[in-house]
């Protein structure tokens, strides 16, 4: 079993580094609220567990093992926020520190059972933040559904994607999962989403609004929550990657 | 279906009678190549029991008769929209003679893979390539003799806006009648076909009777159809329960799920045919694609789309007051158009009648049909998808998404045609929701209101704050209904086309149809309505009604007890408030009411519905959801002018 602290700073990680952005010690450190020095061991002892590339003088990222364990943290941390939110009435300053918590002890078995009761839920409560998708070996929210109890049989996904909602104007990249029932799956599928497809972020517009896409030579405006719930291969090796 | 399917009004050629429908993606010209070919001969109704609009028109050439039918715009034909089925269903029972496919050349990936999905029908189909001219300035040029010679079907350029290759596809689309043509299917990779002509087979094999091409039939079922599965069902368990095993198998082959790897199968194929016939070369940013960076841009794109609206609406009452001034006068050369109550009962009704039609040609006709003009413009040239882009996150503050702007925006002209036009909303819920906004906002008449009550005798400044008031309710009472009706907002999938220039035949059948509900439904109500209440009024029938509601008018509100009919008549015609309140206290209506009660008055105007937008509500939502929404409208009213009369007390000492 992972430490818990371990799970903390690779979920910090992964907010920090969401757009491709490099991580520093003194991010991390006000982030976790940890002393700059107790950071840089920590990064020392995860670059050498394999989790984070980290050098001193260029910041941290995650390595692809890194990232698996980050997402899936912060899944279930954004999950619970959403769930201690929505269904317990708990109010948005205390959600946080309470999925906190909560978190390293939540099971896949529930997280599942978190995420059909509030039929997949695409952003969590305090900073609307995007819930990463699941890594439950289902090829689609339909199929998890009608999927009965028992989880033994059901494999694992690969994961490493990002939401089209966490790209930048101009970056390309691939067409992955789209979450939700199969009702948007099959409008997107119509306009060109397949699985595999390239698409480009033409225009991201303010204030949460919709993201414009090109697809197979076509553009398309997909409102946020569209765009939160469809998943793109990420590109690991971070740095500033950007294809024009 | 219709019955009328071959009704034609001129029914005295000998020609041959044929149907041929347009089908295709939304955006790619199909109106406008039904306008060039049918002109005014056009029946534009919807199709039976369903909100999906039903054009239909006919032409004479060489020596046929043709009733053609344009299909609702859609990307698909899997049942996930009501355009969808509406097609399925019309392709499938009424079996036209020739299906024209009309192709956006700028997208021909996504175009093609509806086109695919036409061939999978095994229809009589031509391609028609159109808006060859807009691929050209995206530096596209499409093999349009390889293309013809992959898909098997004709393939004819066009281009819809100057008419260009028209005639040549209604004679191709005529060829194809008749001619026994060898119609091969096109064939899918590996497992895909292997699994898809198995099942057809299987079909064929159990001659099931269906109205539907086998292979179609097949491939549906191996994407598991919901209609189809149970039509075939129906028929053959055998069938069903090989499709069931063969779309197993398919899914754990892809790990996807069958319909996911169908669809991508097929835009695989329509991939590789775009590959083999189009080649791209980069072109200077044009200054349609410059405008368009600017419409979409962080800060400029808000900019544009207040401009938008602010010129809309600048324009229509620049040219509504002017067109209403001549109207008027023409009709005061008649008549005078002024309410009566008095004199003989016949000649108050007919006062009433006419009063009700003047009404509606020098008041709604005026200021609507402008802005109608102007909004079909804008909405062809594709500006409007820009603003609804830049204002999608402004109004999911209200729970809609940002279509909703454009049937909104359509309401500041008159409540009556924005309902219908809540179409392109997609669920019915999201209908609902953009209606109950709609009917808060202030259109045409209750302007009249602000403007003749208020901006008059109290001051501009109050009538703007009455709009700025009207508003922030519309927001605060929709964001109530939002948490009451149950489900969620589904999200935006908007298609941006590139801008153009408007077509004029479909600014005019736009604005025609958005015009037609004026005259089927506003104006019969404006006649009977006003003509009955002001029979009831010269009856002296109103005095019990007054006393009636004088608990509300006098006792809440505050008003003269002569509110009371006021108010009755505002459910007929929102500007007879202004009428009427003129007619009881003479034209200084200020020397009869306190600025508070012009306000209250106006206030209380605004926000209650006026009958033909109740008739309306009831036409496309049935009685329940419309007296919810018209009771939520009505407590509202006397809500917010209860509370208005007691907090301007204050202000007004």
């Amino acid at each position: 079993m992972m430490s818990t602290s371990t799970e903390e700073y690779l979920e910090a990680l992964y907010t920090l580094t969401q757009d491709n952005k490099t991580a520093t010690t003194s991010n991390i450190s006000k982030r976790l609220n940890i002393t700059p020095a107790s950071v840089t061991e920590m990064l020392r002892k995860l670059a050498g567990a394999g989790y984070v590339n980290y050098s001193r003088y260029q910041g941290v990222t995650l390595t692809a093992k890194g990232y698996e364990i980050a997402e899936k943290m912060t899944r279930k941390h954004r999950l619970l926020e959403r769930f201690l939110h929505d269904v317990l009435k708990i109010g948005n300053d205390r959600v946080h520190k309470e999925a906190c918590e909560m978190e390293h002890a939540l099971s896949d078995t529930t997280e599942r059972a978190i995420c059909q009761t509030l039929k997949s839920p695409y952003k969590c409560p305090d900073d609307k933040k995007v819930i990463p998708a699941c890594n439950l070996g289902f090829s689609s929210c339909e199929e998890c559904k009608q999927w009965g109890d028992g989880l033994e049989k059901v494999g694992h996904r690969r994961t490493n994607v990002v939401s089209l909602a966490a790209l930048k104007e101009k970056q390309v990249a691939k067409i992955a999962f789209i979450r939700g029932d199969n009702r948007a799956l099959r409008r997107l599928l119509d306009m060109g989403l397949t699985p595999g497809t390239k698409v480009r972020i033409s225009r991201v517009a303010p204030l949460r609004g919709p993201v414009e896409i090109n697809v197979r030579g076509s553009r398309l405006a997909l409102g946020e929550k569209i765009a939160c719930n469809v998943f793109v291969e990420k590109q690991i090796n971070a740095g500033a990657r950007r294809i024009r | 279906m219709r019955a009328g399917r071959h009704r034609h009004r001129h029914g005295h050629h000998w020609g041959r009678r044929l149907t041929i429908a347009l089908a295709g993606n939304a955006n790619v010209g199909k109106s406008v190549i039904f306008n060039q070919l049918t002109g005014s001969r056009q029946i534009i109704g919807n199709w039976p029991g369903k909100t999906v609009e039903r054009a239909e028109g006919s032409l004479d050439i060489d020596g046929y008769d043709i009733n053609l039918v344009d299909l609702p715009g859609i990307y698909s034909l899997s049942t996930y929209s009501m355009e969808e089925l509406v097609t399925r269903e019309y392709i499938a029972h009424e079996k036209p003679d020739v299906i024209i496919n009309v192709v956006g050349a700028a997208v021909l990936e996504r175009n093609l893979f509806f086109t695919l999905q036409l061939i999978e029908m095994d229809v009589p189909l031509v391609i028609c390539l159109n808006q060859m001219d807009i691929a050209e300035d995206m530096g596209i040029t499409i093999d349009s003799q390889e293309l013809q010679e992959i898909l098997g079907r004709s393939v004819v350029t066009t281009v819809a806006s100057t008419g260009k290759g028209i005639r040549e596809l209604i004679a191709k689309a005529i060829g194809v009648v008749g001619r026994p043509v060898q119609r091969q299917p096109i064939a899918f990779r590996h497992d895909i076909e292997a699994d898809t002509k198995e099942l057809s087979g299987m079909i064929e094999a159990e001659q099931l009777q269906l109205e539907y091409a086998s292979r179609w039939v097949a491939i549906k079922l191996l994407e598991g159809d919901p209609t189809i599965k149970e039509l075939v069902g129906s028929k053959s368990t055998n069938v069903i329960r090989a499709a069931a095993t063969l779309s197993k198998r398919l899914e754990e082959l892809h790990q996807e799920p069958s319909f996911v790897v169908v669809a991508s199968e097929r835009y695989a194929l329509a991939n590789q045919i775009v590959h083999d016939v189009q080649t791209r070369k980069t072109v200077k940013l044009s200054l349609f694609d410059r405008l368009d960076r600017l419409a979409t841009h962080k800060i400029f794109g808000y900019v544009v789309s207040l401009g938008v609206i602010g010129l809309l609406l600048i324009w229509t009452f620049t040219i509504g007051t002017l067109l209403s001034n001549l109207f008027s006068r023409a009709f005061s050369f008649f008549q005078p158009v002024d309410p009566r109550v008095n004199g003989h009962l016949l000649n108050v009704l007919w006062n009433g009648v006419f009063g009700g039609f003047v009404a509606g040609v020098t008041l709604v006709v005026p200021y609507v049909v402008p802005f109608y003009i102007m909004l079909a413009m804008m909405e062809d040239s594709g500006i409007l998808t820009r603003v609804a882009f830049m204002m999608d996150s402004a109004m999911h503050q209200i729970g809609l998404h940002g279509k909703a702007i454009i049937p909104l925006v359509l309401g500041l002209g008159c409540n009556v045609p924005a309902i219908c036009s809540t179409k392109i909303m997609g669920t019915r819920r999201e209908r609902l929701l953009a209606a109950f906004a709609i009917t808060f906002a202030p259109c045409a008449a209750r302007t009249i209101i602000i403007m003749g009550l208020v901006a008059a005798f109290v001051g501009i400044g109050w009538a703007l704050a009455l709009y700025v008031i009207d508003i922030l309710l519309m927001v605060v009472v929709v964001k109530i209904a939002v948490k009451a009706v149950p489900g969620e907002l589904t999200g935006m999938i908007m298609e941006m086309h590139s801008f153009k220039r408007p077509s004029l035949s479909v600014v005019t059948r736009q604005t025609w149809v958005r015009t037609k509900s004026l005259i089927t439904l506003v104006f019969p109500i404006y006649m009977a309505g006003t003509a009955i209440v002001q029979g009831v009024y010269a009856l002296g029938w109103f005095g019990p009604v007054n006393k009636a509601l004088s608990f509300l008018t006098v006792g809440w509100l505050r008003l003269p007890v002569a509110a009371g009919v006021l108010l009755m008549f505002g459910a007929v015609r929102k500007e007879l408030i202004l009428l009427m309140a003129v007619a009881i206290f003479g034209s200084n209506i200020a020397g009869s009411l306190t600025p508070v009660q012009l306000i209250v008055l106006a206030l209380v105007g605004t926000i209650y519905p006026c009958l033909a937008t109740a008739g309306v509500l009831i036409k496309e939502f049935g009685w329940k959801a419309s007296w919810a929404i018209i009771g939520a409208n009505t407590g509202m009213a006397i809500v917010a002018g209860g509370v208005a009369a007691r907090a301007l007390a204050l202000i007004f000492h």
